[in-house]
């Protein structure tokens, strides 16, 4: 058995009557680092929180290490630790006694050495005798994340790790997510920047309005997702793209007076530079320029286009 | 198999050890209030009223109203305890932590009402030594006291956490005590025998619960009771297990924990 998370036919309708997940498949491998990738709203909160026990689901079977969540709901929970996308926190609690309420919660025994271990990785140490109502926003979410660490989980969940987050504690972050993985912890995050999810994942799921709409290598996922378009302003219109061009993925707009080239920008020779060498040649001029990566909204309508 | 079913009594420690630092942090508060409103009701009730009653039951009037004072501060600690710990992690967000870990509603339940009921009991016994100060005691019947004591108090924190978990607002998490309970107990006989009231109320007396608590509790201490101590005691019991069934309700469908 090589998946950790194994989510098969989840629906969830709330008690409003919406339906915010529509039949989720998805297997989450052992060790990995597992981006969820969709727009607000998309549903990865409610998906997450089904899986964590949060919300209920309404139909379908969730397992984390061949437990159901149902019915072995210990085994299932005591596994998972969460950094919710919201800073909730008991405000009136010292670090120290919240982070090792979390570990008794878990039903782990007290282990000084391993919450001090923690603290210190997060930089929290000096402040562990702070209540966290004292703390700064960063301080805070440092705090979250200590208390989803400090019962040792083998799957760590983080809600939109990184939305208002600083530059430093982002990069404290990323290290810690590394030297988590080395350790075999799976990781899931959730976010809706596609930087985010190509810096640190190493699959991704795209999911919009309640649905996966894909899984994929990040590798394969950048070269379908990291397309980047050139638009020139032509000084003349023309009639139809040269044939001498017809090697470039190049459109001509109704009017012919704007030529639109899509490339990849991962690939080694994206051909930028010969496509204008090659228009030159051909004596076609241009008054302006603009390039631009696709929008996440404009990948999702590619995405949407492409399944059937 | 084993694994799984194991109960999970590091998590039902955690929860109630952070309960009683909350309490113990506002040790002052905690202590202080009690001892000056129970001093204050003695100054009020015991001299002004007690000039005018000096007995009832054959009992001194400042003895007398000992068990209600304690009853009353035991039911509206209990409800106001229980309602609060569970409201405030609904309130603030900070309740994901304890839906994801793995821990069982009657875990959660135990260790969140245990704390309540330690707390409220903690309390009645800290206003039963400052009326000693005030008034001769006796306690005729400790085990009984004891015991109604400790079924108040849980039955009581049930209750509170019942209204916890339905409260949206803050206004709903007071609006039962204020509304139904602090008159229940006014009305319960906490500072007048029901033998004292025209015949129609004693009647309309005998739906209030709160007076089965009182008078079980009073006789607890004197030997003398408005009713009788089973009945007080079936009573009490009753509404333990109403409050259980509705728990146990709670537990089935996740109301209002769970979306
Ligand atoms: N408790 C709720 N009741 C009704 N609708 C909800 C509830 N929680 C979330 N939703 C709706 O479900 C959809 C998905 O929400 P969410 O899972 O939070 O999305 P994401 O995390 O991808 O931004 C949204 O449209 C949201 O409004
Ligand atoms: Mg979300």
């Amino acid at each position: 058995m090589s998946s950790i998370i194994s989510i098969s036919g989840v629906t969830k309708t709330y008690a409003t009557g919406f339906k915010a997940l529509k039949e989720i498949n998805l297997d989450i491998e052992r060790g990995e680092i597992f981006a969820l990738l969709g727009p607000n709203g998309a549903g990865k909160t409610t998906l997450i929180s089904i899986v964590c026990g949060i919300v209920n689901r309404s139909s379908g079977t969730v397992t984390v290490d061949g437990h159901d969540i149902g019915r072995d709901y210990r085994a299932a929970r005591s596994l998972i630790g969460l950094v919710p996308q919201e800073l909730t926190i008991d405000a009136f609690e010292t670090v120290w006694a919240t982070v090792n309420y979390s570990r008794g919660l878990f039903g782990k025994a007290s282990n000084a050495a391993f919450v001090e271990k923690v603290l210190r990785d997060l930089s929290l140490w000096d402040k562990k005798d702070s209540k966290a109502i004292t703390l700064s926003g960063g301080m805070k979410r440092r705090l979250m994340i200590a208390k989803a660490l400090s019962h040792e989980p083998r799957v760590l969940f983080l809600d939109e790790p990184t939305a208002g987050v600083d530059v430093e504690l982002r990069q404290d972050m990323w290290a810690m997510v590394r030297r988590l993985r080395e350790d075999g912890v799976t990781i899931i995050l959730t976010t809706h920047y596609i930087e985010e999810a190509e810096a640190m994942a190493d699959r991704v799921g795209v999911i919009n309005k309640g649905e996966i709409i894909l899984v994929e290598g990040k590798a394969e996922l950048m070269r379908k997702l990291g397309r980047k378009q050139m638009k020139l302003e032509l000084r003349a219109p023309l009639a139809a793209v040269p044939d001498g061009l017809s090697h470039y993925s190049l459109e001509l707009s109704d009017d012919g007076s704007q030529l639109t080239y899509t490339y990849d920008n991962q690939s080694d020779r994206p051909g930028v530079a010969s496509l204008i060498r090659d228009l030159e040649a051909a004596g076609i001029q241009f008054r302006d320029l603009d390039t631009k990566n696709s929008s996440l909204e404009e990948i999702f309508v590619s995405l949407l286009r492409q399944e059937p | 198999m084993t694994l799984r079913a194991a109960p999970n009594f590091r998590a039902v420690w955690a929860i109630y050890r952070m309960e009683m630092a909350r309490a113990f942090r506002t040790v002052l508060q905690s202590i202080i209030s009690p001892v000056i409103s129970t001093s204050l009701y003695f100054v009020v009730f015991g001299s002004a009223i007690g000039s005018r009653i000096t007995e009832i039951d054959g009992i001194a009037y400042g003895a007398f109203i000992v068990p209600g004072l304690m009853m009353l501060s035991l039911l509206t600690q209990s409800i106001s305890n229980a309602s609060f710990a569970i409201y405030f992690p609904k309130f603030v967000g900070s309740i994901y932590e304890l839906l994801s870990a793995p821990v069982s509603y009657l875990e959660i339940i135990i260790a969140y009402v245990g704390g309540a009921a330690t707390k409220s009991i903690m309390l009645g016994l800290i206003i039963l030594a400052t009326a000693a100060l005030f008034v001769p005691l006796r306690i005729e019947h400790p085990f009984w006291m004891i015991a109604f004591l400790v079924l108040t108090a849980v039955t009581f924190s049930l209750f509170g956490f019942i209204i916890g978990i339905w409260a949206k607002t803050f206004e709903q998490l007071q609006l039962v005590p204020l509304l139904i309970v602090t008159p229940l107990t006014f009305l319960g006989g906490s500072f007048y025998s029901i033998h004292m009231l025209p015949g129609i109320w004693k009647t309309i007396t005998l739906f209030n619960p709160v007076v089965y608590l009182i008078s079980g509790f009073r006789w607890s201490f004197y030997g003398k009771a408005d009713v009788s101590v089973g009945v007080s005691l079936g009573m009490t019991l009753l509404f333990l297990a109403i409050c259980i069934a509705i728990v146990a309700w709670i537990f089935r469908t996740g109301y209002r924990l769970r979306n």
